[in-house]
């Protein structure tokens, strides 16, 4: 006995050396909350600005839809804040109706739903869920916030200029992004624009770096691949998605920086303006297209794996049982994440590409139902006769199935090359992303925020106000997006600043009210979430180190961790994180820091073999024959 | 007795590497995909109609040489330190990072055989803006790999560098030999596309 204690205390030491000279200081103000190299506080940093990101998104979205809604209202109430871009009749200017469409999915994409959540969460329970200390390197983690940082503040003073922020679309195609006399909002605008999203590209790249690294070399004893918690396995995909498709964007913003601002030719030939022609010739818009896709098409499920991983950690814990299919879960996204790089051109079937490599592009497109499905099917059947519980996060857990089965359904459709000759650019594309990506995304942002809420802050948010906030985003997303598909099915464009002046279009002026309506009680709701959660940061009911009675070993930290995690020795890991419900076992979870030796009464056959196990007759003790 | 439990059973640790190495290889994986980004654009672009093919410079073929002769001198620099000879190591790494100098200083003198070639950078066919967007691009990364160099210069000589501690010199050979691969392959394509 006395040599095996030896030897763990000293493999306990050697586990812990890497992080042991940040650990004992706590340092001031500044290093403690700004340029704080602590996992925790870089994540809560990411998740603060994209909640601020969110509010802007959101409003600028209500902004446009009061225009799509309401084509005949004065708005001259808002000329406080819109100044100029409010025209003399009190009509929204139609440039700037361009820049709040572009500003709004820029920010949403990048911003709240690739940094906020994948920033937010990969950061704060990367660390926790593997038993690590730290990332693996804090002072690049730091720097991958303020990277963002800095593409935010640039972003955000794009507003203000006279020439208003970029408006060229979230995709920029070029030449409308590349020709600075096109529109207003190609002007400087857009080059803050890519400026920004340079520097996005630096912090996210920072950050993914980190989070693989991190995954793969700082686990815990016993932290075995087949251990580790769904979400750390999605935030691992999403860091490798990340790493090879955001330096493709890098490269294709280059060539428009070129193009735009030294006088290449990468995507411009042939343009003639005010009857002159210009000097750029032999480019292809068409390879931007390529370029940006390749980048675009993974970055959906940047986006959305997260949320998959953090819905499928809830939806375990909430329904009492061991997630269905855990291997099938961790296969389905890696398929999804290997298909996401293989069906880029389905962006383009329109653009006169080849309609054999069309063919082609649809055939893999369609193959992604196949993962899609095997993960719906796996939610479901983890519910199914589960115990469960609606906590605010379990709702918004559902939710997100609920999206990610509607929207994804749209997606078959838009897959086929030919259907999509119908619906490109029409409002059925619009209602497609922003139910299976966009809503779904967000409410795994919403829910994972309920759900972590108490290991963030040592606090409860409150249960009923969550439920309230869910109900009325759920149903508020449901009559924004639904209607769209109609809309959509009819041919009507997206990104037009009004439809009044065709007849095919004037019958839906009471569907797109309806939207409008819808848009603006959704976010509305926002500010119930809001409320509660600021209100509970510093009021809430304290929380226990374990309130949801989950599996994972973040709940094994101390109810507020301090940097460094673990105030004593990191635990080890001896069993998967969904032992929910186990027959036999005394309460309905076992967490994985709990060894098999301590659950005689619940271990399987198998799980007996794996430690050994000898009983002594005296006092009933156990005595465990270590593997040496 | 039950903490003594806990103990014996302790599991196995995984597998592990260095992190920082590991987050080098990571960071060459994203350099890899920007490169691979507009090789691929250059082969996209070359079907097009009013493509016109490059000349390569003639400097090209002496930076090619200088940027293989400072991954052998690399080579030889990361063996020395390993077998703590540490003169040897000063020399070595000296001599590589001149040659990486030499490269950049040949890169630029380059650009001015292309420029009088009337290969420029703008304004010009698409076909040369790729040439100076690839070569560029690379030096740029070049310039990042001198700095790693004189940073493990300065340590060799301050005597830092030794088979004890290796880490540095072995992630500089690392990302060095990947610059070198790096424009082996980019100038390899850039011969077998013209």
């Amino acid at each position: 006995m006395a040599t095996t204690d030896i030897h763990t205390h000293l493999d306990v030491h050697h586990h812990d050396d890497h992080s042991h000279d940040h650990e004992h200081h706590e340092g001031n103000f500044w290093t403690k909350y700004i340029f704080s190299e602590d996992h925790k506080v870089i994540g809560k940093q990411f998740l603060f600005t994209g909640i601020f990101w969110a509010l802007i998104g959101g409003t600028l979205s209500v902004i446009f839809r009061l225009q799509l809604g309401f084509p005949d209202a004065n708005l001259d109430w808002l000329r406080p804040i819109l100044g100029e871009w409010i025209t003399g009749e009190g009509k929204l200017d139609p440039e700037f109706y361009l820049a709040l469409v572009t500003m709004h999915g820029t920010i949403m994409v990048f911003f709240v739903l690739t940094a906020g959540l994948s920033g937010t969460f990969s950061n704060f329970l990367i660390p926790l869920q593997i038993g690590a200390r730290d990332m693996a390197s804090g002072f690049m983690n730091m720097l991958s916030y303020w990277f963002f940082f800095l593409a935010s503040v640039i972003m955000f003073i794009s507003f203000f200029l006279e020439t208003g922020p970029a408006g060229g679309g979230w995709t920029i195609y070029p030449p409308l992004s590349a020709l600075p006399q096109a529109i207003k909002g190609s002007g400087t605008g857009m080059t803050m624009w890519l400026v920004s999203m340079a520097l996005f590209i630096v912090s996210q790249l920072l950050g993914g770096i980190n989070y693989i690294t991190t995954v793969i070399n700082l686990r815990t004893q016993g932290m075995s691949f087949t251990r580790m918690p769904l979400t750390i396995w999605s935030f691992f995909f999403t860091a490798i998605i990340g790493l090879l498709s955001f330096p493709v964007l890098f490269a294709a913003a280059l060539l428009l920086i070129f193009d735009r601002s030294f006088g290449t030719s990468f995507y411009l030939s042939d343009i003639y303006i005010g009857g002159e022609a210009l000097p750029h010739t032999g480019g292809s818009p068409i390879l931007f297209q390529h370029l940006f896709w390749f980048l675009g098409h993974p970055e959906v499920y940047i986006v959305l794996l997260p949320a998959l991983g953090i819905s499928s950690e809830i939806i375990a814990t909430n329904s009492r049982k061991p997630i269905f299919g855990y291997k099938a879960m961790i296969g389905s996204m890696l398929f999804i994440a290997i298909l996401s790089f293989i069906v880029w051109a389905h962006h383009m079937f329109v653009t006169g590409m080849n309609p054999f490599l069309g063919s082609i592009f649809m055939l893999l497109t369609l193959i992604i139902a196949v993962p899609s499905a095997v993960k719906i099917f796996n939610y479901v059947t983890t519910l199914w006769k589960g115990n469960i519980r609606f906590t605010p996060a379990m709702l918004f857990s559902i939710g997100l199935v609920s999206f990610f089965l509607t929207g994804g359904i749209t997606g078959i459709f838009l897959g086929n090359s030919a259907i999509d000759i119908q619906l490109h650019d029409t409002y059925f594309v619009v209602a497609h992303f922003h139910l299976v990506m966009g809503s779904a995304s967000f409410f795994g942002m919403l829910a994972g925020i309920y759900h972590w809420f108490p290991k963030m802050f040592g606090r409860m948010m409150d249960n009923r106000l969550g439920a309230i906030h869910f109900w009325l985003t759920f149903v508020g997303v449901y009559l924004v997006f639904f209607p769209m598909h109609y809309i959509g099915i009819a041919g009507f464009p997206r990104r037009y600043y009004s439809w009044t002046n065709f007849d095919t279009f004037n019958g839906f002026f009471d569907l797109n009210m309806l939207v409008s309506i819808a848009a603006i009680a959704t976010l509305a709701a926002q500010f119930i979430f809001l409320f509660n959660f600021f209100y509970s940061i510093f009021r809430g009911r304290l929380a226990s180190t374990n309130p949801w009675y989950s599996n994972t070993l973040e709940w094994t930290t101390p109810r507020v961790p301090g940097h460094g995690n673990w105030a004593g020795p990191i635990p080890s890991v001896y069993r998967w994180p969904y032992d929910y419900s186990k027959p036999g076992a005394k309460d309905d979870y076992i967490p994985q820091h709990i060894p098999y030796s301590e659950t005689p009464e619940s271990n399987l056959p198998h799980e007996n073999e794996l430690i050994k196990l000898e009983t002594s007759g005296e006092q009933g003790a156990i005595i465990v024959e270590g593997k040496h | 007795m039950a903490a003594d439990i806990k103990i014996v059973e302790e599991a196995k640790k995984p597998l592990s590497m260095h992190p920082q190495k590991f987050a080098l290889w990571l960071f060459i994986v994203t350099v890899i995909m920007l490169f691979g980004a507009w090789t691929s654009a250059y082969i996209v672009k070359r079907g097009d109609i009013g493509w016109s093919e490059i000349v390569i410079p003639n400097l090209f073929y002496v930076n090619t040489g200088i940027i293989v002769l400072s991954s052998i001198s690399m080579v030889w620099a990361v063996n020395a330190a390993r077998k703590d000879n540490l003169e040897k190591l000063k020399l070595a790494i000296s001599i590589t990072t001149i040659l990486g100098v030499a490269f950049l200083v040949g890169q630029f003198l380059a650009y001015g055989e292309m420029i009088a070639m009337k290969e420029f950078f703008t304004g010009g066919n698409v076909s040369h803006s790729f040439m100076y967007v690839l070569s560029g691009a690379h030096a740029l990364h070049v310039i990042g790999g001198v700095v790693f160099l004189l940073i493990v210069l300065t340590a060799s000589f301050k005597n830092k560098v030794h088979s004890k501690s290796m880490v540095r010199i072995e992630m500089c050979a690392t990302y060095w030999h990947f610059l070198d691969i790096l424009w082996l392959y980019l100038f390899i394509f850039l011969i077998l596309n013209r």
